[in-house]
């Protein structure tokens, strides 16, 4: 007799066939564009050869390189602003005696993660044309600058605050009962420990600014064209496999981060 | 909040009499007279490092109020160690926390050195703590751990690394002071946690339940080890425990408490053999009660007549008053068997023989119904042997048994 065990899923008949399904329509288009980004053809859908010369091509592009400036200028900033602002809410809710509206403010914060992106993209644009349209304000590429680090906040927010949450408090009495006052303690306890969880929520503010299309798209104002923008308008016109090329980079940009973000997430489970 | 945020502690000259506090912004070590390692005599002898008066400390608001202390009053004497004993829920941490500055009082005064310490931050009183949990900072090194004190009073580099090599020396860890914290035992940690918080030499070593999570080995090692720390360093140390064996054994003196109040101060003996109510002598070590019956007293002796008719001398404590039908107690190793019933003070059926190894409990069914055990040490020569079944006599050793109130 079959000694009893838990229901182990892996052994459903069919459960394996699913999983690979999912995992090829997930994975093959991506795969294939990249696999494009080698063609030595000038069509996306026909193969002719293999060629990095895409490669070089978009590495010549001016638009190309305009585009990436833009989105580094728009990205790094956006992220250093929104962790920052982050980290200090995520303190403001976790280091305080329970003050009312706590759970008010917790949901204020992780709104943005459930409103549909369109609907803040056009508000953010209804904003930004009040306030030039009512103060003859336009701050350029800060608009979009802005417009970025307010929905990257609650992305920020989460691994900082389960950071905060799992904290031992005792760490930060001990410092106290070791004459630290309460910078000190924050200074040299808090927010050295604080750090992996700070690191994590930039690396994911970062990705969420860094492809972030539709608020993009109805913000951005002449000459303030992102990578993302820069690759929808490509599509338009006759598709060369530079963008396949162009694409396989923000790809490698994008899992560069998801890696160290997942790494240093690991290093601090240890 | 009100508390100023502050870069740095300065340590600032100390006034014949010094105020620690309100306008103050620095704590303040006082130096000691007299080297770490050796004994030192305290510099005001007899005096109270400690004084509790009239404590207490409600938790929760309205209806859902809580009295986790109610109005304790207490005092700790320099140099001694200082035992709270009691079950979980008794308030002896609540006591420790109030001590530390961790919590604060709901009414009453803590006294250190004669000055007011209750509303003081943590962090402005030279009295630190060894947690349960130990609470070792994580990113920071054995020997990074035990200077962070130091460094936080803003000490010399040259003397924060003097005396954190002292410290490694007197626990024990000189050759781990590189490690981190997660890379060495529980015993060790222990060790680290006595060491970081004994280093900037405070007026009072506070320690919650600081063996609880050791092993058995461990445990009887690291208390004798505290015993020597305490000796070495002549510091106060108040230790809070559950554990009625390892207050007994440590103690200088040890305070009993019991859902919120102290019950009893006293020395391992005062407490063991004179427990001053029903609940101490319960809660310490093993008792046996009887009931009986006061027929006179004389100058703190009762004469106590039990159902058989035979009678006992009890004494009782101090302001207590006993009439009527009381309970004695009487330690287990305060009597013995006689295989005589009718030599013994109360008589019985042997229902149990159970054996210890060092010693031999013998559980009596009385005559009168109750339970008593008699313990009876082991030795090489082999007395009379009892069966159980066996009807048996029990006589009480001189002063074995008293009277207390219930």
């Amino acid at each position: 007799m079959a000694e009893p065990r838990m229901m182990d899923i892996k052994d459903q008949p069919g459960f394996r066939t699913v999983a690979v399904i999912c995992l090829l329509v997930l994975y093959i288009p991506v795969l294939i564009l990249m696999i494009f980004s080698l063609n030595s053809g000038s069509l996306v859908t026909h193969w002719e050869g293999v060629t990095l010369g895409w490669y070089g091509t978009a590495f010549l592009n001016d638009e190309f390189h305009a585009a990436a400036k833009n989105t580094m200028i728009i990205s790094v900033t956006a992220t250093i602003v929104s962790t920052i602002c982050a980290t200090l809410a995520a303190i403001g809710m976790t280091r305080v005696k329970p003050w009312r509206g706590l759970a008010a403010a917790f949901m204020v914060i992780n709104l943005p993660l459930m409103v549909p992106e369109i609907i803040t993209a056009v508000a953010t644009l209804s904003f930004f044309a009040l306030i030039a349209g009512a103060f003859g304000l336009n701050f350029g590429i800060g608009n979009l600058i802005l417009a970025h680090t307010v929905f990257c906040i609650p992305f920020a927010y989460m691994p900082i605050r389960a950071r905060l949450e799992d904290m031992d408090l005792t760490l930060e009495t001990a410092a106290a009962d070791l004459y630290a006052t309460p910078w000190n303690a924050f200074k040299r306890i808090t927010l050295p420990l604080l750090v992996p969880g700070i690191m994590s929520g930039a690396a994911l503010a970062f990705i969420v600014s860094f492809d972030d299309f539709t608020i993009t798209q109805l913000v951005a104002g002449p000459g303030q064209t992102t990578l993302p923008l820069y690759i929808w308008n490509q599509i338009r016109r006759p598709m060369t496999p530079e963008i396949n090329a162009i694409s396989t980079i923000l790809l490698m940009v994008s899992i560069l981060f998801v890696s160290v973000s997942f790494l240093i997430a690991r290093r601090r489970a240890k | 909040m009100g508390i100023a945020f502050e870069n740095r502690v300065t340590a600032p000259q100390l006034p014949s009499r010094p105020a620690y506090g309100d306008n103050q912004t620095g704590t303040h070590l006082p130096t000691r007279a007299g080297s770490l390692n050796g004994v030192i005599v305290p510099e005001q002898p007899g005096k109270n490092a400690i004084e509790v008066r009239g404590v207490r400390k409600v938790f929760g608001t309205g209806e859902n109020q809580v009295a986790a202390l109610d109005t304790v009053s207490v005092s700790i004497r320099e140099n001694e160690f200082f035992t709270l004993l009691g079950p979980s829920g008794c308030g002896k941490t609540t006591l420790l926390r109030l001590i530390a500055g961790f919590d604060f009082p709901t009414a009453g005064e803590i006294l250190l050195h004669g000055q007011d310490i209750a509303p003081l931050p943590p962090f402005k009183r030279p009295v630190n703590t060894v947690f349960q949990s130990y609470a070792l900072f994580p990113h920071m090194t054995v020997a990074q751990n035990i200077g962070f004190g130091l460094e936080m009073l803003g000490k010399p580099k040259a003397e924060i690394e003097a005396r954190v090599t002292q410290m490694l020396k007197l626990v024990k860890m000189e050759a781990l002071k590189a490690r981190r914290t997660s890379q060495i035992s529980g015993g060790q940690q222990q060790r680290v946690a006595l060491a970081r918080a004994l280093a900037p030499q405070p007026k009072v070593l506070l320690l919650d339940e600081p063996l609880s999570a050791l092993d058995y080995k461990l445990r009887k090692e690291m208390q004798i080890e505290l015993k020597r720390l305490q000796h070495e360093t002549g510091i106060t140390f108040i230790f809070v425990t559950h554990d009625q064996e390892e207050a007994l054994t440590m103690s200088d003196r040890i305070a009993v408490m019991s859902a919120g109040k102290i019950l009893q101060v006293g020395s391992p003996r005062d407490i063991y053999d004179r427990p001053a109510e029903r609940f101490v002598a319960d809660f310490i070590g093993e008792t046996n009660f009887l009931p009986g019956t006061v027929v006179s007293k004389k100058s703190g002796v009762a004469t106590v007549k039990f159902a058989s008719n035979a009678t006992i001398a009890a004494g009782y404590p101090e302001g207590f008053d006993p009439t009527g039908e009381v309970t004695l107690v009487v330690r287990p190793e305060h009597a013995d068997l006689v295989p005589d019933p009718a030599k013994g003070t109360v008589a019985g059926t042997l229902a149990n023989i159970v054996y210890f190894g060092t010693d031999t409990h013998y559980h009596v069914k009385l005559d009168g119904g109750e339970n008593f055990i008699v313990r009876h040490q082991n030795s090489r020569s082999a007395p009379v042997t009892y069966a159980t079944g066996a009807k048996v006599g029990i006589q009480f050793e001189e002063d074995a048994a008293r009277v207390l109130k219930d």
